[in-house]
């Protein structure tokens, strides 16, 4: 089952190709469907997955290349659960959401949003490291082809940045990954991948710290961290809107899901290490981020650097080594998915309508389209972390979980709690540009650069409702979530604890 | 087996002709005769270690090798007809279409 | 089984939802039955819990929905709880809620967002139930922050305005500096305890499970919290631009209910504040600071909505001023009476901002007296009553106040002689108030004068009720009522004899205030300008706020965009790291540039090359044959 979920989308790309060029409305149709059902399975499976244990679950390991001990080895555990679900619901309303934005090559974007998909979620359910690197890389390329055929004026100055960033970091991965196989094959004469078998890999500090920041650097520009974030705004404007969802929603959450299944646990002892530096940046990400959101004019450029900030969060909650804050790093990444996602799609509702994203063109959409006016104003009270939205509960949990760790801590160390407490600025800075963000989009006199508007398409409303849906359920009820996720979490954080010197704090 | 050595200096030196050729000439054609002839001198030199090591192998592999440069005249000499037709032209030097 | 507490939250989400999803095809009707209904549902719940409550002798009602997020033996959990305090904030909410809701469907009538309006109300209403029925402090938190952003909402209610949008992300932003001080004050209870549940808060603080350092970190973070919501010093400025909502709205959210949920705060959580007199200095000096500074400023204003927001703002300084004294109950005591008295000073303005079509300047008033007289003599009575003149509700609980300043273990002199002169001051500008607008000859442009009107009952009605409430109000006995949960300080030895000459006193001043209201004000309103003259730049700080807003936007605002759009984005982003960027790549580009020679297409160039190559190759290899 899981191996349907995982190459559905594939499949869909391969059946693309049989339908004829001109058909757009069939293949928008097909493209949809595959996704749709991707979506139900992944729920199947979600609703289906046992809580009580951090095992992996649905798991399948069969030989790729057994000489050299790669396996094809996929499985659902806590940490990749909510991620693979948010990504299945993410695909149909992107797909949907591209609709009327693509009228041209429409064959080929949808091909190449379904490849995305398939890698996406490979390297989430990848549990050998082999071939998580391979879908890591394989993601580029659809992403690649979608920012630099259908994208802005500056679209390949903005590709080259993206993919350059995310090359370089890259190529460290791939040589810390040949090292790593090397070593094991090295040490026991059984050429092995499995991730499971490299944590608490048992490499001297030394090796763990080189091995760690080759992860480290690539992961924290996916990410991205700052001072590793540039690449980011500039893909976001340029690539259409479905690419910014894919981008905001699914890939940056590979760099923090890198973080928690193999960067840290691998490494548990340089992560120690590396910790201060980590926890740092993930505050400066916050505060950086928001800070920088609240002077662009492009409103694209605002939910881009917003997404820096909340991702600061995913990184101080993973970090805190609490498990409310692993917990709420998690829920964050899946809220942020949903948020911005949203946001995203809303930023591409009105630029099809106005062909603009300047700020100051805008003006009073409350009065000119209500129901538009509505949906922003409920994506931009989750992004400020409103309580009993998904924004809140992943902020809110990050954050306690960073400020206990930091509380325990403090008989030996002052700087988590500091850096905690500074984090919590970012609550105020969040409500400073978000709403200056809505306030100036919807409020004020009424004006657009082309007018009349039409109203939201009940496709848009559609997308939109299980966008919001999915923010408030996550908000009022995150309870069965991180049940399923518990489990996993505690895991990697006894992982973690285990490096810490005894005597240290729980 | 005293003239192993002259034989492979022969070798030796129907390469180095070639190569020559192939760097002087100014005429596709003529550079792809070259070609040949380098290929001979490799060839021969293979026939040579061949006898004098007694090996089947190295037999079986000249005549694979001869299979091959055959196919290679097959494909090339049609190539320089085509683009002797296509530039009225066999100078390599009309062909920069590759300059960086 | 029946779910009272729950039914009394869930009403006016109802009513929002019903509203806000249909509203404008229901029809107004429709709309005004549920949107005013509901409510009045809710309160009569909310009496019949109360009941169930005192029935049971005060033992606390729980009903605990669900778990919010679980963590192994440890999880937070939604549970409504209700004991007498917050019966108490209950009954207000719900009580006065429900009347300003039916004084609206008057005021708001023929309004084009006349749903909407209804729908935010009600969303107000179950925001502010949910702060005051939560049982740990994170459900008051969901409460807390969602009140705040149907204050925003309904703020900026006139969205076309910018001044009025802005004045709603002003509440919003000012609301969540406090907020984050909440968050922190959170945490490090949770760090501490273990619990967020304020009972079990409460609890510990007793049994000394919190060490007085915690106590004292913990009180002063989430009062500044407080300082947000309840708009003390120095996170007030956004109340009085808050006055750019709908004039109801100010009497609900911005006097009666919302702006003393900090004050809720600290006495819910009394345990903690009882363990640190430090925090309770700090709550008391801020408290009087800002009773003081508010009652100046709004002796000078002129927008007769301005004068009540600065009002609002100083007598939350007395609440806090009680609450730093230790007395808890007598602040909650205020909060209630002040409830009475400044819903009904609101909307008493509201009606006379109705009768005079907009008109929200008091220069340009006068003489309303006889035009309007059911207003005129509720909002006399009003006004009486936040002076403090006996026996109405203000005097009753103003003077315990003053009392417990003077004579509680934790008051001291300087406070109560501050709050001496605040409560005077009170007087004298809420009296000024009342000649400037009703009782000086007409000021009234000529047009406005003539279609001068009386409200309708369903505004009247609501006023004269809430006349009768301040009138009576003080006579409910709110910390007596609380005293099991709340003790009150003991009073200073040799200071019993006090109380007394203090009544006397504070009536003299509330009498002071009024008959210098009456010299200053009372004819051609001269004197005053005079002495406005006379201290002609006191006046003009006073005018302008002390430039508070300017200080915060020079010093807070400029800078931080500074920063961010000088120093980050064209310094640290552009230049550092695309620069960075852009040089690697221009480096790229240069060396490709001069190496792109070689390759000039040249077949035997590059035959040559190779030959090179190789012998070169060859001559490095042949000392290792």
């Amino acid at each position: 089952m899981l191996n349907w979920v995982l190459f559905l989308p594939l499949l869909g790309a391969l059946g693309l190709t049989v339908v004829p060029a001109h058909r757009n409305d069939l293949t928008r149709g097909l493209t949809l469907a595959v996704m749709g059902v991707q979506f139900v399975l992944a729920a199947w499976l979600y609703g289906q997955f046992q809580a009580a244990t951090g095992a992996l679950q649905f798991e399948t390991r069969i030989p790729w290349i057994p000489q050299w001990g790669v396996y094809y080895h996929v499985g659902l555990d806590g940490l990749n659960l909510l991620l693979v679900l948010l990504t299945a619901f993410l695909g149909p309303l992107v797909v949907a959401g591209a609709f009327s934005a693509i009228t041209t090559g429409v064959r080929l974007f949808y091909a190449m949003v379904l490849v995305l998909q398939f890698a996406m979620v490979g390297t989430f359910l990848a549990q050998d490291l082999f071939l998580f690197y391979v879908f890591w890389e394989a993601m580029l390329i659809p992403m690649f082809l979608i920012i630099g055929i259908w994208g802005g004026e500056r679209r390949l100055y903005a590709t080259f940045k993206f993919v350059l960033y995310t090359a370089f970091g890259s190529i460290l991965m791939l040589a810390a990954v040949i090292y790593i196989a090397y070593t094991v094959y090295t040490a026991t004469g059984v050429p092995s991948f499995a991730i499971a078998d490299l944590y608490r890999g048992g490499w001297s500090l030394e090796v763990q710290s080189l091995l760690l920041a080759a992860f480290a650097l690539s992961f924290a520009v996916k990410v991205p961290m700052v001072p590793l974030h540039t690449w980011l705004p500039d893909a976001h404007v340029e690539a259409p809107t479905a690419g910014s969802v894919i981008l905001a929603g699914v890939l940056l959450k590979m760099g923090t899901y890198g973080f928690l299944k193999l960067g840290l646990p691998m490494f548990p002892e340089a992560a120690l290490l590396f910790r201060p530096v980590l926890m740092t940046l993930a505050v400066v990400s916050i505060i950086y981020g928001a800070l920088l959101a609240l002077v662009q004019e492009d409103i694209k450029k605002i939910v881009a650097y917003s997404s820096i900030s909340h991702l600061g969060y995913v990184m101080l909650g993973l970090v805190s080594y609490d498990l409310m804050g692993i917990q709420g790093g998690i829920i964050q990444m899946v809220s942020h998915g949903l948020i911005s996602g949203g946001l995203f799609l809303m930023v591409g509702m009105i630029y099809e309508r106005c062909h603009s994203r300047d700020l100051a063109h805008y003006g009073g959409l409350a009065r000119l389209l209500p129901g538009y006016a509505v949906f922003f104003m409920l994506l931009t009270l989750a992004s400020v972390g409103l309580p009993s939205t998904s924004g809140f509960t992943g902020e809110f949990l990050a954050l306690l979980g960073a400020f206990n760790a930091g509380w325990a801590e403090l008989p030996h160390a002052t700087w988590p709690l500091a850096l905690a407490a500074t984090a919590v600025l970012g609550v105020v800075l969040g409500a400073l540009y978000m709403l200056r963000l809505a306030g100036r989009l919807l409020f004020g006199p009424a004006r657009a650069p082309h007018l009349p508007l039409a109203g939201l398409s009940r496709r848009e409303g559609a997308i939109l409702t299980a966008l919001v849906a999915a923010i408030f359920l996550i908000g009022l009820a995150p309870g069965p979530m991180l049940e399923k996720t518990e489990a996993s979490a505690l895991e990697i954080q006894s992982i973690l604890n285990a490096a810490r010197p005894a005597g240290g704090t729980p | 087996m005293a003239d192993t050595g002259m034989l492979l200096a022969l070798a030796a030196l129907l390469f180095t002709i070639g190569l020559v050729g192939i760097l002087v000439r100014r005429n596709l054609l003529v550079m792809l005769m070259f070609l040949e002839l380098m290929l001979n001198g490799v060839l021969l030199s293979l026939a040579i270690f061949t006898a004098h090591a007694g090996s089947a192998a190295g037999a079986v592999l000249i005549f694979l090798a001869f299979v091959v440069a055959a196919a290679e005249v097959a494909i090339a000499v049609p190539l320089v007809v085509l683009l002797a037709r296509r530039r009225r032209s066999l100078d390599p030097g009309a062909y920069m279409d590759l300059r960086g | 089984m029946t779910l009272p507490l729950t039914t009394i939250v869930l009403l006016p989400l109802l009513g929002f939802l019903v509203n806000g999803l249909l509203g404008p095809r229901l029809g107004t009707r429709l709309v005004t039955v549920v949107g005013c209904g509901l409510p009045v549902l809710a309160f009569l719940v909310a009496v019949g819990a109360v009941m169930q409550l005192e029935a049971g002798d005060g033992a606390a009602l729980v009903e605990t929905l669900f778990t919010w997020a679980p963590f192994g033996e440890r999880s937070l959990d939604v549970a409504l709880y209700l004991d007498r305090l917050s019966a108490v904030m209950v009954l207000v909410v719900t009580g006065v809620g429900s009347l300003i809701h039916i004084y609206s469907v008057g005021y708001m009538k023929g309004d084009e967002g006349y749903a909407r309006y209804f729908a935010y109300l009600n969303l107000f209403l179950f925001f502010m139930l949910l702060l005051v029925l939560g049982r740990s402090l994170l459900v008051l938190f969901v409460g807390w922050e969602g009140v705040g952003l149907a204050s925003y909402l309904l703020i900026g209610f006139w969205f076309d305005d910018p001044a009025k949008a802005a004045a709603g992300k002003k509440a919003f932003i000012t609301n969540r500096v406090g907020d984050a001080g909440f968050l922190l004050g959170m945490f490090v209870l949770y760090a501490a305890l273990g619990t967020l549940e304020m009972d079990a808060v409460n609890a510990a603080a007793a049994d000394g499970l919190l060490p007085a350092a915690t106590a004292t970190l913990v009180g002063v973070l989430l009062f500044v919290g407080a300082t947000g919501k309840s708009a003390q010093i120095p996170l007030h400025v956004w109340l009085p631009d808050a006055m750019a909502g709908p004039t109801p709205v100010s009497a609900l959210i911005h006097a009666a209910t919302m702006v003393t949920a900090g004050v809720y705060l600290v006495a819910r959580l009394a345990g903690v504040y009882q363990l640190s007199p430090e925090a309770s200095l700090v709550l008391a000096v801020v408290g009087v600071a800002t009773a003081f500074f508010a009652a100046t400023v709004a002796l000078v204003q002129t927008d007769i909505k301005k004068v009540l927001a600065y009002s609002t703002v100083s007598q939350l300084g007395f609440m806090v001023l009680a609450l730093g004294v230790g007395a808890h109950g007598v602040a909650v005591f205020h909060l209630v009476t002040h409830a009475f008295f400044k819903a009904c000073l609101f909307l008493g303005a509201g009606s006379v901002i109705h009768a005079l079509g907009g008109e929200q300047d008091l220069r340009r008033m006068g003489g309303l007296a006889r035009r309007i007289p059911i207003t005129f003599v509720t909002f006399a009575v009003a006004t009486a009553a936040i002076a403090g003149l006996p026996p109405l509700a203000g005097f009753f609980s103003k003077d315990e106040i003053l009392w417990f300043a003077l004579a509680g273990e934790q008051g001291g002199l300087l406070l109560f002689l501050v709050g001496a002169v605040t409560a005077f001051l009170t007087s004298l500008y809420m009296f000024r108030l009342l000649w400037l607008a009703f009782l000086t000859p007409s000021r009234m442009a000529p047009e406005v004068a003539a279609h001068v009107h009386e409200s309708p009952r369903s505004m009247t009605g609501v006023l004269v009720v809430l006349a009768l409430l301040s009138a009576l109000g003080g006579f409910i006995a709110v910390p007596h009522y609380l005293e099991g949960l709340l003790p009150l300080p003991a009073v200073a030895p040799g200071r019993a004899a006090w109380h007394l000459p203090l009544a006397l006193f504070a009536v003299a001043l509330a009498l002071g205030g009024l008959a210098a209201a009456r010299h200053l004000f009372g004819g051609e309103a001269r004197p005053a300008a005079a002495l406005a003259a006379r201290l002609a730049t006191l006046h003009r700080v006073l005018t302008n706020k002390y430039y508070v807003d300017e200080l915060y936007e020079g010093f807070i605002h400029r800078p931080l965009v500074w920063v961010a759009d000088r120093v980050l984005l064209r310094v640290v982003d552009r230049l550092l790291m695309d620069g960075l960027l852009h040089g690697v790549a221009s480096l790229a580009r240069g060396s490709a540039r001069a190496l792109v020679r070689v390759q000039n297409g040249q077949l035997q160039r590059y035959g040559w090359l190779v030959l090179v190559g190789l012998g070169a190759g060859l001559l490095w290899t042949w000392p290792h044959v």
